[in-house]
C-alpha cells in the first residue's frame, strides 16, 4: 500500500482553499444545484405532455436521471477537474508533477477536489428520495444493494470516462472538446432511457462508452422491468464489470499518454 | 476613419479570432452533432409517445428542431463567456475606456464577427448528418431564410447583451463563477435549446415568454424551420429586437455605474 500522507496534505489544502471565501463557495455551490435541477427541468417538461418514454413512466425515468446524475457528479468532484490537463500540458505545470516521487494521476487528482459540486449531487439524492417510494419497488435486500451501489458504480464508470478523456488529450492539446463529446455526450446519453435511442446508437452507448450501466440498465433491475431486446435488465449485473473494463482502457490510455509526452521545454 | 468601419475592423477581428483554431473548430462541430446524434431520437421518442404529433412537431419536425438548435447554439453562444468579466477584475477596462470607441459597441461587433465565422464550420455539419440520419423538415422558399437569418443575428446581439450585463457583475463581485454557471443553466433551460418551448406547461412557458432567453435559441430556430411565417415571423424579429435594444440600453446604464465605482476605488 503506498503512502497516502501526501496526497492527504494535497488535499487538505485545496479544501480549504476553496472553503475560504464563503459567499462565492455557496454562490457556486447554488450554480452547480442550478445546472442539475434545470437539466431534470427537461426531464420534467417531457413528461408534462407523455405519460411514458421508453418504456418507463415519470418516477422511473427520474430514478435513471437521477442516478446518472448523482453517479457522474461524484465522478466529477473527484477527478472532473482532469479535463484541465490540456492547461497544465500549455504551462508545463504538468513537469513539476513528473519531478515528484508521486503518481502523476494521484498528483492531477488531488490537486483539485471540486467540492462546490456537492450541489449537483443534493438534486440527484433529492429527486431519488421524491422518485423511489413512487417507483413501485419490491423493498428486498436486493433493491437496497442497487440504489447503494447503482451511484458508486456509475461514478467509477464515469471516472473512468473522464481519466480516458484526459489521456486523450496528450495527443489533442487543441481539440480538447473532442473529448467533451464522450464525456458530456455520455452523461446525456445516460440520463435517458437508453431504449429510446436506435439500436446502434444503443450498442454504443452500451459497448463503447458504457454510459447504459451506470443508471438505465441497474434500475430496469431495481424496479423489476425485463427491459427490451438487446438491452435486457439482466445486463445491469454486470456493470461492476462495465466499471472494471473502462478503467483498465482509461489507465492503459493515460500510461501511453504520459509516455508519448515529452514535455512543452518551458 | 469613419466609426462604422471601425466597427466592421472589430468584426473582422472577432471572425479572424476564432478562423484560426482550425482543430478546435473541428472538435466543436463534432461535439456539436453527437448531442445532435443523441438528442434527435430523445426528441422523436418523446413525440412517439405523445402519439406521433406534440405542439405541431411531428417526428420529422421535432428531428429538425433537435439538429437545428445543434447548428445555431455556437453561433449564439449559450457558453460561458467572461473575458469582459477579466479585464475588469485586472483593471484592463481603465486602457479600454481610454479609446475613443464605444466599449460596447466594440465588443458586440466582435462578437457578431466571431457568430458569422462560426455559422458555417459549427452549423453545417450537425445539418449534413441530421439530413442523412433522420432527414430535415427544412422550408423550400427563400424567405424563412432571409428572415431567419435576421432572427439569428438577433439571436446572438441577445445572447450578447445578456452575456455582457453578466460580466459586468464583476465590478461588484469577487468571483463570478457562481453567476456565470446560472446564467449558462437559465439559457440552457428557458432559450428552447433542450427542449422546445413550445412543450412548456402553462407557468413555465409564461416565465419564458417574460424572459429575453427564448429570443436566442427558439426564436431564430421558429424562423428558420418555416414554424413562424410572414407576419407572424415579424413579430417573432420584433420581440427581439426589442430586447437587444432594452438589454443593450440597460448594459450601457450598469456600466457607467461600474466606470464610476471603478473610479471612487481609483482602481
Amino acid at each position: 500500500m503506498a503512502d497516502l500522507a501526501p496526497y492527504r496534505a494535497l488535499l487538505s489544502s485545496r479544501i480549504r482553499s476553496q472553503l475560504a471565501y464563503r459567499r462565492s463557495f455557496a454562490l457556486d455551490v447554488a450554480g452547480s444545484a442550478g445546472v442539475g435541477l434545470l437539466e431534470f427541468l427537461a426531464v420534467y417538461v417531457i413528461f408534462t405532455n407523455v405519460t411514458e418514454l421508453g418504456g418507463l413512466d415519470f418516477a422511473a425515468a427520474a430514478l435513471v436521471f437521477a442516478f446518472a446524475n448523482l453517479g457522474f457528479s461524484l465522478a466529477d468532484i473527484v477527478v472532473g477537474h482532469v479535463d484541465a490537463l490540456p492547461t497544465y500540458l500549455r504551462s508545463g505545470t504538468l513537469d513539476a508533477f513528473l519531478l515528484r516521487p508521486l503518481s502523476v494521476l494521484g498528483q492531477l487528482v488531488t490537486s483539485d477536489v471540486q467540492l462546490r459540486r456537492l450541489g449537483r449531487c443534493a438534486v440527484g439524492v433529492a429527486i431519488l428520495a421524491v422518485a423511489l417510494p413512487q417507483a413501485g419497488i419490491d423493498w428486498d435486500w436486493q433493491a437496497v444493494l442497487l440504489v447503494v451501489a447503482i451511484p458508486l458504480v456509475g461514478a467509477a464508470i464515469f471516472a473512468a470516462v473522464f481519466v480516458a478523456a484526459a489521456a486523450a488529450q496528450f495527443w489533442l492539446v487543441d481539440g480538447a472538446e473532442f473529448t467533451n463529446a464522450f464525456v458530456y455526450g455520455g452523461s446525456n446519453a445516460a440520463s435517458y432511457p437508453t431504449s429510446v435511442f436506435t439500436t446502434p446508437l444503443r450498442a454504443v452507448v452500451t459497448l463503447v462508452l458504457p454510459a447504459a450501466f451506470t443508471a438505465y440498465l441497474p434500475t430496469l433491475l431495481l424496479i423489476g422491468e425485463p427491459g427490451p431486446a438487446w438491452t435486457p435488465a439482466w445486463l445491469g449485473w454486470f456493470a461492476p464489470l462495465a466499471a472494471v473494463l473502462a478503467w483498465a482502457v482509461a489507465l492503459t490510455g493515460w500510461k501511453a499518454g504520459l509516455r508519448h509526452y515529452t514535455g512543452t521545454g518551458s | 476613419m469613419h466609426p462604422w468601419s471601425t466597427y466592421t475592423v472589430f468584426a473582422a477581428l472577432g471572425f479572424r479570432r476564432y478562423s484560426a483554431y482550425r482543430l478546435a473548430t473541428a472538435a466543436g462541430a463534432f461535439t456539436n452533432t453527437v448531442f445532435g446524434l443523441l438528442r434527435a431520437p430523445i426528441t422523436m421518442a418523446v413525440i412517439g409517445a405523445a402519439g406521433g404529433e406534440l405542439a405541431g412537431y411531428g417526428a420529422l419536425e421535432g428531428a429538425t428542431y433537435a439538429w437545428l438548435t445543434q447548428a445555431v447554439l455556437t453561433p449564439v453562444n449559450v457558453w460561458t463567456w467572461d473575458e469582459l468579466a477579466q479585464r475588469i477584475r485586472s483593471g484592463d477596462i481603465a486602457v479600454d475606456l481610454a479609446r475613443p470607441v464605444d466599449l460596447q459597441g466594440a465588443y458586440l461587433a466582435a462578437d457578431l464577427g466571431r457568430a458569422a465565422f462560426q455559422v458555417l464550420p459549427r452549423g453545417l455539419p450537425p445539418l449534413l448528418v441530421g439530413a442523412l440520419v433522420t432527414g430535415l423538415a427544412m422550408p423550400t422558399t427563400a424567405l424563412p431564410y432571409v428572415l431567419g437569418l435576421l432572427a439569428l443575428t438577433l439571436g446572438v446581439c441577445v445572447s450578447f447583451a445578456l452575456r455582457w450585463l453578466v460580466n459586468l457583475a464583476a465590478f461588484w463581485l469577487v468571483e463570478l463563477r457562481g453567476v456565470l454557471t446560472l446564467h449558462m443553466v437559465a439559457v440552457g433551460a428557458l432559450s428552447g435549446l433542450t427542449v422546445p418551448v413550445h412543450w412548456f406547461p402553462d407557468w413555465l412557458a409564461r416565465i419564458a415568454a417574460a424572459s429575453p432567453f427564448p429570443s436566442m435559441i427558439q426564436a431564430p430556430v421558429d424562423v428558420l424551420t418555416g414554424r413562424v411565417e410572414g407576419v407572424e415571423a415579424l413579430g417573432v424579429i420584433g420581440v427581439q429586437a426589442a430586447w437587444c435594444l432594452g438589454l443593450l440600453l440597460v448594459g450601457r446604464a450598469v456600466l457607467a455605474r461600474g466606470v464610476r465605482r471603478l473610479v471612487v476605488q481609483g482602481g
